[in-house]
């Protein structure tokens, strides 16, 4: 378990984190969401000691990351912004030196290699020089690394920054996989990562925690919108005037279109307006070209949150 | 022991040993040759301390420099390691290879021992000075590695401190007798002298010992730097 208390870092007289408290708790994958520079490096690095704060408090297992520092270090597999690696060593010997500073027993590394090469699918890679290797096949090597332990906390700081989409999914998968059974905390600001990995969602902005929950339950508080995209053939202001009057209807916006009438309509409280609208056409004999509903999605609430 | 492979998978070490060899071989050889003496003391005390200068700076600059700017420094002090145990690793791999660089120069006293009979004490001292004074300054080297992400500055610092405290002994005849004997204490030629004309004094091997522990410790603190900001 993690728990922040009230952190603050300054940087001179930049405050890069400003009163950050959450918990995570054992098992929880949680996603660190927040634009650039919004503070979550810095929190990470905290986390992992690799520098103090300025103010507050960071306890992993009820042990504190300053006090106790190298028994924390312990706990955790951390992989860093940019997955900074010896580009000058080759894989199993990286991986080698990454266990001996754990100070985990020589008997256990080939077994312990063997089980990072299968998972990470290291295999045709193993003997190559770290530097020769692609960077997905870097990111591969940077979460072995993290993972060679088998901490109970794993911190990954945007293991997918530089990747092309395929490998995006690849290491995605991965991390999924790998987060099972163990605490993990997912710095991004690629929303979809959150969404298709993450049980819980912190969302941080200028230094600050602004929004904390599951991805559904943020989406439903974000307002509780939903939006129809209409296309209807008819004429243009009648069916405007009627779609504000039905009741529900917050915003009516009209779309871009040609020669049918486009319209975006905003409900408010959830309503699901569908039924309405097809009724609205065939009374009015108009032609109902389109009816669409979306759904409000993370990156709206994202965005919300973060805009300025 | 972690660091060292480091050093011998690069070619990196390989081109500084070779250097090293050349420079000094080429230096005692023309002596043996044109000059017609083989003297010992001027590898010693002149060619090898003289090439130190340049070549240990060059082993240590990348040794921090590197791993701040490619950012495995984060990697390295977030593994359950103490910073002075990171430190002391470097430190011994640069030892290990300036060790290397010193026993492949044993050819020119094993070719002397061929011509003639060379004081086999005055050699060993001799090497055990060399040890000393290479020693210090790999800890400098490494203190000034650990100011800068910079290989570059990290070899200019390194050989500024590293000449201040070689010229420090000649330039005391400019100084009044109070401040040139402080100065004279605090050269590491002096000392260095003192060791390789066979007087092994404990106040020698203290001095380049706590030069060693001196700018370790100060190594220590630039890695914990990141802390203050």
């Amino acid at each position: 378990m993690i728990e922040v208390k009230n952190l603050s870092k300054l940087y001179g007289t930049t405050r890069a984190l400003d009163g950050v408290t959450f918990t995570v708790p054992t098992g929880q994958i949680m996603g660190f969401l927040g634009p650039n520079g919004a503070g979550k490096s810095t929190t990470m690095k905290i986390i992992t000691c690799f520098m103090p704060p300025t103010e507050g408090q960071v306890t992993v297992d009820g042990m504190d990351a300053q006090d106790e520092s190298l028994a924390v270090r312990r706990k955790i597999g951390y992989l860093p912004e940019n997955t900074p690696l010896y580009t000058d060593m080759n894989v199993i010997d990286y991986l080698t030196f990454v266990q001996k500073l754990r100070a985990i027993p020589a008997a256990e590394f080939p077994r312990r290699i063997k089980r990072m090469v299968e998972q990470c699918g290291l295999g045709e890679v193993v003997r190559k020089d770290i530097g020769e290797l692609s960077k997905g096949y870097r990111q591969r090597v940077g979460l072995a690394q993290a993972m060679i332990h088998d901490p109970e906390i794993l911190i990954l700081d945007e293991p997918t920054v530089g990747l092309d989409p395929n490998q995006i999914v690849e290491i995605r998968a991965l991390i999924k996989e790998l987060g099972r059974a163990k605490t993990l905390i997912l710095c991004t600001h690629i929303l979809s990562e959150v969404e298709a990995a993450c049980d819980r969602v912190l969302i941080i902005d200028k230094g600050k925690i602004v929004a904390d929950g599951t991805p559904d339950g943020l989406r439903a508080a974000s307002q509780g919108q939903d939006r129809l995209f209409l296309e209807i053939k008819g004429p243009v202001p009648e069916i405007r005037a009627a779609l504000e009057k039905l009741p529900g209807a917050a915003r009516v916006a009209p779309l871009e279109g040609d020669g049918a009438a486009r319209f975006m309509v905003e409900t408010a409280g959830g309503r699901d307006l569908r039924e309405a609208v097809f009724v609205l056409v065939r009374d009015r004999q108009w032609v109902l070209l389109e009816l669409r509903r979306e759904a409000v999605r993370l990156e709206d609430v994202f965005r919300e949150l973060t805009a300025h | 022991m972690r660091e060292l492979k480091g050093y011998f998978n690069s070619p990196v070490a390989y081109v500084i040993l070779t250097l090293f060899l050349l420079i000094c071989g080429w230096f005692f050889a023309s002596g043996l040759f044109l000059v017609n003496t083989a003297d010992l003391r001027d590898l010693f005390s002149v060619i090898i301390p003289l090439s130190f200068l340049f070549f240990v700076p060059a082993i240590t600059m990348r040794s921090i420099a590197e791993e701040r700017k490619s950012g495995t420094l984060e990697l390295l002090v977030t593994l359950p390691v103490r910073d002075a145990e990171i430190i002391v690793g470097k430190y011994l791999a640069a030892l290990f290879l300036l060790a290397c660089a010193l026993l492949l120069t044993l050819s020119y006293p094993l070719t002397l021992g061929l011509l003639g009979d060379p004081d086999g004490g005055a050699v060993a001292c001799g090497y055990l000075g060399l040890l000393l004074m290479g020693g210090s300054y790999l800890a400098i080297g490494i203190f000034t590695s650990g100011l800068t992400q910079n290989q570059i500055v990290a070899f200019i610092t390194g050989f500024v401190i590293i000449f201040a405290f070689f010229m420090l002994d000649k330039v005391v005849i400019f100084f009044p007798g109070s401040i040139a004997s402080v100065f004279e204490y605090l050269s590491v030629t002096y000392h260095l002298e003192n060791i390789s004309r066979g007087v092994i004094d404990t106040r020698d091997v203290i001095y380049f010992l706590s030069m060693i522990v001196v700018f370790l410790f100060l190594a220590v603190r630039t890695l914990e730097s990141r802390r203050w900001k």
